[in-house]
């Protein structure tokens, strides 16, 4: 008795003759089940299995099974090939040379736009800026930790590191770069380029967007924007800071918002301070915002550590300066009497729409 | 850090009011966060006994409690159920006002009088348990109608809740803010009762020190402490330390807690019967030692960490057998700790050095009270003082405490205050104001610096509790902000600088803002999307490529620095379109980050301890990003956006170019390259949205086409690059132009606008061209399509004749038949 896998190879040959033949993935879909499935020739042999004998039953199993293997995997590159070819001609047919586009006939649906309130905000802490004189600058967002820490007088190890949560790039030796936790390194750069080009002395500003690797709550981001100001020149003193301070608060939140400093600790700046405005919400009153006291604390600021200056070559027996910081999103929010940060970066189209 | 107004008050004369204080300790940068009254309006509160609990009738939460207030029985509704006959509670009587000013009044409950209430600690400010009436048996001995705060030896008191800064090691203690004030309001500071030794013995006869590592521990002082009996504090000591927010244990160790709030030296008392050779040595941990710390945790020592140039130093304390009892100025270890059994104390009162303990404590993730004020630098003079301190406080509790003579006192390295010069005219330049040189002498000597005066000249030189005035010129800078400090910095003048030089934005910067202006103006919404997102969201623009991690980040999604806005502003679109405001552009400037390995120019940089190393760093580069997501938006949309922002932007010709590679997010058949005309570069793609991006992005599946820009800023801000217009104007031609049409059968290999641009050069009157339309269809040879062209002429001397025209039109017509385009 002829065994029923006699014609095997040739049945396998048609069979995958038949698949290259498919000239489509409905073509495919239509002849699937008389190829592998309960209609096809595959299936009946194995149906036929049942004149032999016990003993040859495996080795025939084992040859069906290598067959349908074969046209399986025949099956399923030509509906790889298939479906490849059909997604490459629906964007044939989807095509358009853009070349061609007409501008004048495009029909350009109407929306209003509304500028990002961190850019609104920053671009007029700019202008106050500009106005009394200072240029604008900018660096970069991932930093070593020389520019970050180091060059501020912030030597590794030391605790007051402990005041910026830091996230730190896996690149290097471990810690030794980090996205910026502020935008002082850019006073380092500025100061850098300053002895290298002889161009002292600086007044800039230095807006920029900044990490610290904290929880976001209401009044915090992880990422959020800071405005530095750095000025080094000849004969400056902490009350040239103290005036500069008190003339931006004016200008900027309007001239019955008042600014003090009082002691505060920045390893970069010596004598440092933070500096405080009136409550924009209660006017100096006292109110829940301001924890009765009648101001807000809006930032830290100092006459340059000699040791800042030495850091990057600058003579500290000609050169003095100062510089102060703080949150430009911090100032968006006052002014906004916005309740939750994190409204700023949800991008609810319904929450932009409101800044002009 | 806690200090209630009492403490001050044993070391300076305060007379002003809690307000004023407070006012006076920011302005000295002693940063007041908060303010406590503690014992305010308990004034009336006395102390009753109960005699009688009934059920109120109809009544289960309440009872009525009969109490004796030393003026008979008293009915009162109680909710409160710990209480028992015979118990002493605190009552307010009718007319009493509480902490917070609520007042007690007669009220009617349930049909039954209450005349007064019985109260919790909570209800007092007396503590924070609230779970039922105060029960005075546990703490007095209590007497009925003795009023509250004399039954509890409470003085009503204010606490405030002070930041010191983190240069201001020597203001982390009483009398230390104390001192501050003291100067400030030119008081005398009065020194705190001190033992003296008075045992027979000396304590090298019963103990031994030594340092093996001068440089970690700068000084190691033992006193030995015997006839020590364990137990209570005295209640004058509990109360100090719990009004800091401490927990009082036991009179050894709450006297040690209490010395250090009080003088900001960290003690640690030994069993001495539990340390071998009643011996204490301080060296250097050796790889392999570990030690169980007091809570409970097995810690390596000796380990290298993680942080920058941490080599795993760790001081350690050990004993005569050399076996290591604790972590140097950290933690202790449990087998030395003191117990009820406990009767030779040795205590150890140290230098060690700050930075050595930041680094151990950071590495072993262990902050103690102890360790936070040697890591800020502990005065190494302080040790003995603080002993004898601890004695005197000690003592009270065991009056037979013996305190043998010579306590040890091993020095190792510490740092030698500096010397400074100092002139008038030197705090001048700091400050901008001349101040009284006596003034000067009167606020430093009140810190404690030793200061000499010749010639208006000061030498200066710092006491050895202020590590962080340095030498030299960065120290005539720290001293002149104590004289700033103390002075009052609202004293000092302020003055608006001038200068020459103008201020002014950069030309990136005047054309960031001008991009903003135009993108917004037409239409689109700026966003502000996340920089750091997910491996995920990465891969599915740029699958495998080498991408910006970090190290620490707060969530795995949160861990890439971006490649790329398009994922974010798709998300952000899709994000609008679930809450039905999807009819919008959305558009970002921002940097986007290329991992240095594969950055065309990585950025390099110095870092590393003392700048010493090169680094390779991420290239930052800023793009605009548009998402166009109105209905009707598609690739033309997109193109239409950006030829006007072209305009705007006075970019002198950008082809709109159709790549065969397209952009990474972009629609592989419906995008294109801008690509300036002169210099060749690629200013960025227009086109629209991958499906599959949207698919894998957008949550609800949306069939809507979405317009994309995403322009190279950089690109456009390089003259090089992106070529602008000449800054000369042209004045049109008065004589009038005269306009054709030209359509062209155009080969689909030739661009419409290289076309017009060819066009544009094949006569010298042509003044403008425009494609005004495209027409394509079965009447046209394969592989073209018409371009219809409307080309105005003119000449700036005279009207163009029709011959003129007629010229140029046929010198048109050879110049487009040049590319292989037939006129139609």
């Amino acid at each position: 008795m002829t065994s029923p896998l006699a014609n095997l190879a040739d049945q396998t040959a048609d069979l995958l003759a038949t698949i290259t033949g498919l000239a489509s993935i409905e073509q495919l879909r239509e002849a699937e089940p008389s190829i592998t499935g309960k209609r096809s020739i595959l299936s009946a042999l194995q149906k036929s299995f049942g004149v032999l004998a016990p003993e040859d039953r495996r080795e025939a199993g084992a040859q069906l099974q290598e067959a349908r293997r074969v046209v399986e995997a025949a099956l399923d590159a030509r509906r790889r090939e298939l479906s490849h070819l059909a997604r490459a001609q629906s964007l044939r047919e989807d095509g358009l040379d853009l070349g061609d586009v007409v501008v004048g006939d495009v029909r350009w649906p109407a929306s209003v736009g509304h500028p990002s309130l961190v850019a609104i905000t920053q671009r007029e802490l700019e202008d106050v800026f500009v106005a009394m004189g200072f240029t604008v600058s900018e660096g970069p967002e991932v930093e070593s930790d020389w520019y970050n820490f180091e060059a501020l007088n912030i030597p590794p190890a030391h605790p007051a590191r402990g005041l910026w949560d830091t996230f730190y790039v896996d690149l290097g030796e471990p810690e030794t770069v980090v996205l910026r936790t502020h935008t002082s390194p850019t006073q380092i750069h500025l100061m850098e380029e300053g002895v290298a080009n002889d161009s002292l002395p600086i007044h800039s500003v230095m807006p920029g967007r900044c990490y610290r690797r904290d929880t976001p709550d209401s009044r915090h981001l992880a990422t959020f924007h800071q405005i530095e100001g750095l000025v080094v020149d000849r004969g400056i003193t902490f009350a040239d800071l103290a005036g500069v301070i008190e003339t931006f608060t004016r200008a900027y939140f309007g001239p019955d918002i008042e600014s003090r400093l009082r002691p505060g600790y920045f390893p970069f700046t010596e004598p440092s301070a933070e500096f405080e405005v009136t409550c924009t919400i209660c006017r100096g009153e006292g109110c829940r915002t301001c924890s009765h006291t009648g101001w807000i604390e809006l930032g830290g600021c100092g006459v340059l550590d000699p040791a800042v200056l030495a850091a990057v070559g600058i003579d500290g027996e000609e050169w003095s300066g100062f510089a102060f910081g703080f949150g430009i999103d911090r100032c968006a929010q006052m002014r906004h009497e916005i309740a939750d940060m994190r409204a700023l970066i949800e991008n609810d189209t319904r929450f932009l729409e409101q800044f002009s | 850090m806690k200090i209630s107004l009492s403490w001050l008050r044993e070391f300076v004369d305060i007379t002003e009011s809690t307000e004023e204080l407070r006012v006076i300790l920011d302005d000295l940068g002693l940063v007041v966060e908060g303010v406590e009254r503690v014992g305010e309006g308990l004034e009336d509160v006395v102390v009753a006994r109960i005699d009688e609990i009934r059920a109120i009738e109809g009544a289960d939460r309440v009872r009525l409690v009969v109490v004796d207030a030393g003026h008979g029985p008293l009915e009162i509704v109680c909710g409160a159920m710990n209480i028992d006959l015979g118990d002493h509670v605190p009552l307010a009587p009718v007319g009493a006002v509480l902490p917070g000013g609520f007042e007690i009044a007669l009220r009617q409950m349930r049909g039954v009088t209450s005349n007064g209430m019985l109260c919790s600690a909570r209800e007092l400010g007396l503590g924070d348990d609230h779970h039922g009436l105060m029960l005075l048996d546990e703490v007095i001995d209590p007497v009925v109608g003795v009023n509250l705060l004399e039954a509890l030896s409470i003085t009503p008191d204010v606490v405030f809740e002070i930041t010191v800064e983190g240069n201001r090691p020597d203001a982390w203690s009483v009398e230390g803010v104390a001192r501050d004030l003291a100067t400030r309001l030119g008081r005398p500071l009065t020194a705190p009762a001190l033992a003296e030794p008075n045992g027979d013995e000396l304590s090298a006869s019963f103990a031994s020190a030594g340092v093996d590592d001068p440089d970690l521990c700068g000084r190691l002082t033992v006193s030995v402490l015997r006839n020590v009996r364990v137990g209570p504090s005295p209640s004058w000591v509990r109360a100090r330390v719990q009004g800091a927010g401490m927990r009082p244990i036991s009179n050894v160790v709450d006297a040690s807690n209490l010395v250090m709030l009080e003088l900001g030296q960290p003690t640690h008392p030994y069993d001495a019967a539990h340390v071998a050779q009643r011996t204490l040595r301080a060296r250097r941990a050796r790889p392999g030692e570990t030690i169980v710390t007091l809570d409970g945790v097995e810690r390596k020592l000796a380990v290298a960490g993680r942080g920058l140039g941490d080599t795993g130093e760790d001081c350690v304390i050990v004993d005569g057998d050399d076996q290591v009892l604790g972590l140097a100025g950290i933690m202790g270890g449990a087998s030395s700790e003191i117990s009820d059994a406990t009767t030779d104390v040795l205590l150890e009162a140290a230098y060690f050095d700050p930075m050595s303990i930041a680094r151990s404590s950071k590495r072993h993730g262990l902050r103690s009270e102890a360790s936070n004020r040697f890591e800020r630098g502990v005065d190494p003079q302080l040790g003995l003082r603080a002993a004898a301190r601890f004695v005197q406080i000690l003592h009270e509790s065991c009056p037979e405490l013996e305190w043998l003579g010579s306590p040890l006192d091993v020095h190792g390295t510490t740092p030698t205050p500096p010397t400074i010069r100092l002139s008038a005219g030197d705090i001048e330049r700091v400050l901008g104001v001349t101040i009284d040189g006596d003034e000067v002498a009167s606020i430093l000597r009140g810190l404690r610096f030793d200061v000499s005066l010749s010639d208006g000249d000061l030498t200066v030189t710092a006491p050895t509790a202020r590590p962080d005035v340095r030498s030299g010129v960065a120290g005539r800078a720290d001293v002149i902000e104590e004289i700033a400090r103390l002075y009052g910095y609202r004293r000092l003048p302020r003055h608006v600088p001038t200068w020459p030089e103008p201020g002014g934005l950069s030309n990136r910067q005047k054309l960031r803002r001008h991009v903003r202006d135009v993108v917004v103006d037409l239409g689109a919404v700026e966003c502000w999307t996340p920089t750091l997102g997910s491996d995920g969201d990465f891969d599915l623009l740029e699958p495998g490529v080498a991408r910006v991690r970090i190290t620490n980040p707060l969530a795995a999604d949160e861990s890439v620095l971006r490649a790329t806005m398009i994922t974010g502003l798709v998300r952000a679109w899709g994000k609008n379109l679930e809450r039905g405001t999807g009819d919008v552009v959305l558009a970002e400037l921002g940097n986007v980050f290329v991992h240095p390995g594969i950055a065309s120019w990585p950025r390099t940089t110095k870092g590393g301890v003392g700048g010493s190393v090169t680094l390779s760093l991420p290239l930052e580069s800023e793009r605009l990003t548009v998402v166009l997501g109105r209905p009707g938006d598609d690739a033309a949309s997109a193109v239409a956006l950006w030829s006007t922002l072209a305009e705007r932007l006075g970019l002198a010709d950008v082809v709109v170019r159709t790549s065969e590679t397209p952009a990474r997010g972009f629609h592989p058949t419906r995008c294109a390259q801008l690509v300036d005309r002169a210099s060749g570069a690629v200013l960025g793609s227009v086109g629209e949205v991958d499906a599959v991006l949207i698919e894998d992005v957008v949550a609800s599946a949306s069939t809507r086409r979405l317009g994309l820009l995403d322009v190279d800023f950089d690109a456009l801000c390089d003259a090089g690059r992106a070529t602008r217009r000449s800054e000369f104007a042209k004045v049109p031609s008065r004589f009038p132009s005269a306009a054709i049409d030209l359509a062209f059968v155009t080969p689909r290999s030739v661009h419409a606008q290289d076309l017009a641009h060819e066009l544009r050069g094949a006569s010298e009157f042509v003044e403008r061209v425009a494609l005004f339309d495209v027409y394509q269809g079965s009447a046209l040879p394969d592989g073209t399509r018409s371009l219809a062209y409307n080309v105005r002429f003119s000449a700036d001397d005279r009207t163009l004749s029709e011959s003129d025209v007629a010229s140029a039109r046929s010198q048109l017509i050879a110049r487009a038949e040049s590319l292989g385009a037939t006129l139609r």
